[in-house]
């Protein structure tokens, strides 16, 4: 573990050193930044290491044994989390699941032929189309999601699935994204090129701009998987019926139970550590194709 | 010939439309429409008539600025306001502080276990506010907390931190965790897209990593600074989660602890959605004027700065 952390550490200060040659400093370690950091990463981890180890923990020993002394009961608490209302939680997982990727694939395609559009075309309205777009951004969640509610309720599309769904497939941050990688990865003489040779506006953007765009389209993805998946006050407002909650809800609904029966408390740990599982596995494992530096808009063409 | 070539152009025209059309449509949907009607909303109130049964007893009418006065002469609304900002005002320069400071330790010279730290700490980014809120309540709670636990076997006195002061501290701290791996990437990311030329000379005067990191780097990333400033901002008035999460677990936080927890109360718990409807704009109204406000007064700083740069 330590071995891997260290090559990987000097491999990051190889291309580090490519772009920045620093003559050598004394000493081997920066002591005070090494500490600093290791602290920073003790404190962001130590909620997590109490969920995963207060999930093993059984009612009774939650309340008498030592918050970072592993219990006995993980087991159990599984099969109780699993035995109540049916599997409940299961389907909490399942709706949040369902809207983060299906929200998050539509919003990424929506995100990508809007950000193609307005960084190779220059049309009438250009400028004043995106600053509108981008002004979503600024719309604190509240504004929108009351009369989205009351909206939706003229639809009769309250407590669906749409009604979660569909206001988040436009993501303003998501378009933003897309056009600043599509302006720098998809040369415009590569463009004008297709054009040359007959072929249709959508047939450039599928077969020739669209394979250039897949690293900042996965990074848009993966922003609104986490945002949708995060998001609680949208399904707070719009469901009442648990059967389609997703996992942010459920668990909020559980607490409230759970604060009047310090029985249900073991379920709602171990409710939350579960919840966790994906995401954090989600990140381990597509960090790597994550650009992030798309964050600050710095992209390296 | 002319048809084929007068086809094309025509598709070249109309494209970028096309491609922008779902967007737009969305916007119109989700976004316009809805601030539309949360802004007629406010302007509306409904009027009962006789003792409000029977069809027609209940109508919609305008109602001015009524819903406004009433929402500026609210006290709870005031209250709320005066308590996020006064958890804005931990919250914001402390997580940006350490987003900065952390930013830089990674990108000092000799670091070991940078990759591992990086990731650690943009970790929670990954865990929702409720999650968050939810295992960090946990651990205020004295029965389960090794805080508590440490406390009493030292003898310490044990401060209730779900209660008064405390209490934004604990909420404080939750927004911290969450949102200062986030800020720290941002920072981190600006901070190595400066060329080493720039620390060269400084380095050839004997200058000290501190004194490169106050003189040099912090005024270099100053733009993604203001960046983040903004969000943090607008996120920290937003304030609902955390402490929604947190009121099963404690008295302490009343539904109407944040602003927009009484806009939710007034719309859902209490019914009346036009009182709500003007807090909401309200709201973002005054989030606006504060973010931009901000963000101008950061670019005229930029530009003063930048002109005794030029008059020395």
């Amino acid at each position: 573990m330590s071995s891997l952390a260290v090559q990987k550490a000097s491999s990051a200060t190889g291309t580090q050193g490519t772009a920045r040659r620093r003559p050598p400093l004394r000493g081997r370690i920066a002591l005070v930044p090494t500490i600093a950091l290791l602290l920073g990463a003790v404190y962001c981890l130590l909620p997590v290491a109490w969920v995963v180890i207060a999930s093993t923990k059984s009612g009774s020993e939650l309340f008498s044994t030592f918050t970072f002394l592993p219990g006995s009961g993980f087991t159990d608490n599984v099969h109780d989390l699993n035995a109540y209302r049916d599997g409940i939680y299961w389907r909490w997982m399942a709706n949040s699941g369902l809207y983060a990727v299906l929200g998050a694939l539509l919003s990424t395609a929506v995100s990508a032929f809007s950000g193609y559009a307005l960084a190779t075309y220059r049309f009438r309205g250009r400028e004043s189309l995106f600053n509108v777009l981008l002004a979503g951004v600024l719309m604190p969640p509240i504004i929108l999601a009351i009369p989205q509610y009351l909206l939706m309720a003229k639809a009769d599309l309250t407590d669906s699935y749409w009604a979660v769904l569909l206001p988040q497939i436009l993501s303003p941050y998501g378009v933003y994204l897309a056009r600043i990688y599509a302006a720098a990865a998809v040369p415009s003489d590569v463009v004008e090129a297709g054009r040359m040779d007959g072929a249709s506006e959508w047939r450039i953007f599928t077969r020739v701009a669209l394979p250039m765009m897949v690293p900042g389209m996965v990074t848009v993805f993966l922003f609104q998987f986490v945002a949708i998946w995060n998001n609680f006050l949208l399904p707070y407002i719009m469901l009442s019926d648990d059967e389609k909650f997703p996992i942010t809800l459920g668990l909020f609904t559980l607490l409230e139970q759970g604060a009047n029966t310090p029985a249900l408390y073991t379920l709602v740990i171990t409710g939350a550590f579960l919840a966790v599982i994906p995401l954090v596995a989600l990140f381990l494992v597509i960090q790597r194709f994550w650009s992030l530096d798309l964050l600050s808009g710095a992209v390296k063409s | 010939m002319t048809t084929a070539h007068r086809r094309r152009s025509y598709g070249v025209k109309g494209a970028p439309y096309a491609f922008l059309l779902p967007a737009t449509l969305l916007f119109a949907l989700f976004f316009a429409l809805p601030i539309g009607y949360a802004l007629w909303l406010s302007f509306r109130k409904v009027h009962v008539s006789g003792l409000g049964l029977g069809s027609g007893a209940r109508r919609e009418v305008w109602a001015g600025l009524g819903n406004y006065t009433a929402a500026f002469t609210d006290s709870e609304l005031l209250d709320g306001a005066l308590r996020v900002l006064g958890y804005g005002c931990i919250v914001v320069p402390v997580m940006l502080g350490l987003a900065l400071l952390l930013a830089l330790m990674l990108d000092a010279d000799k670091v070991r276990l940078a990759p591992f730290t990086r990731l650690a700490i943009f970790l929670p980014y990954a865990i929702p506010g409720v999650v968050a809120a939810l295992l960090w309540g946990f651990l205020y709670l004295p029965d389960v907390s090794p805080f508590y636990f440490v406390l009493e076997k030292l003898g310490l006195p044990q401060p209730d931190l779900l209660d008064g002061g405390p209490l934004y501290l604990a909420l404080s701290n939750i927004a911290v965790w969450g949102g200062t791996g986030f800020n720290m990437i941002v920072i981190y990311t600006s901070l190595q897209a400066i060329p080493a030329e720039v620390y060269e000379a400084a380095k050839l005067d004997g200058a000290t990593p501190t004194q490169i990191a106050l003189r040099i780097k912090i005024p270099m990333v100053a733009p993604s600074l203001v960046l983040t400033f903004f969000f943090s901002i607008i996120a920290t008035l937003q304030v609902f989660n955390e402490p929604t999460t947190l009121k099963p677990l404690t008295n302490s936080v009343s539904t109407t602890w944040s602003p927009l927890m009484k806009v939710y109360r007034d719309a859902f718990g209490t019914g009346d959605l036009y009182q709500a409807a003007a807090e909401a704009v309200i709201i973002a109204f005054a989030t606006l004027v504060l973010s931009f406000g901000f963000l101008r007064a950061a670019n005229r700083r930029n530009k003063q700065d930048a002109s005794h740069e030029g008059a020395r």
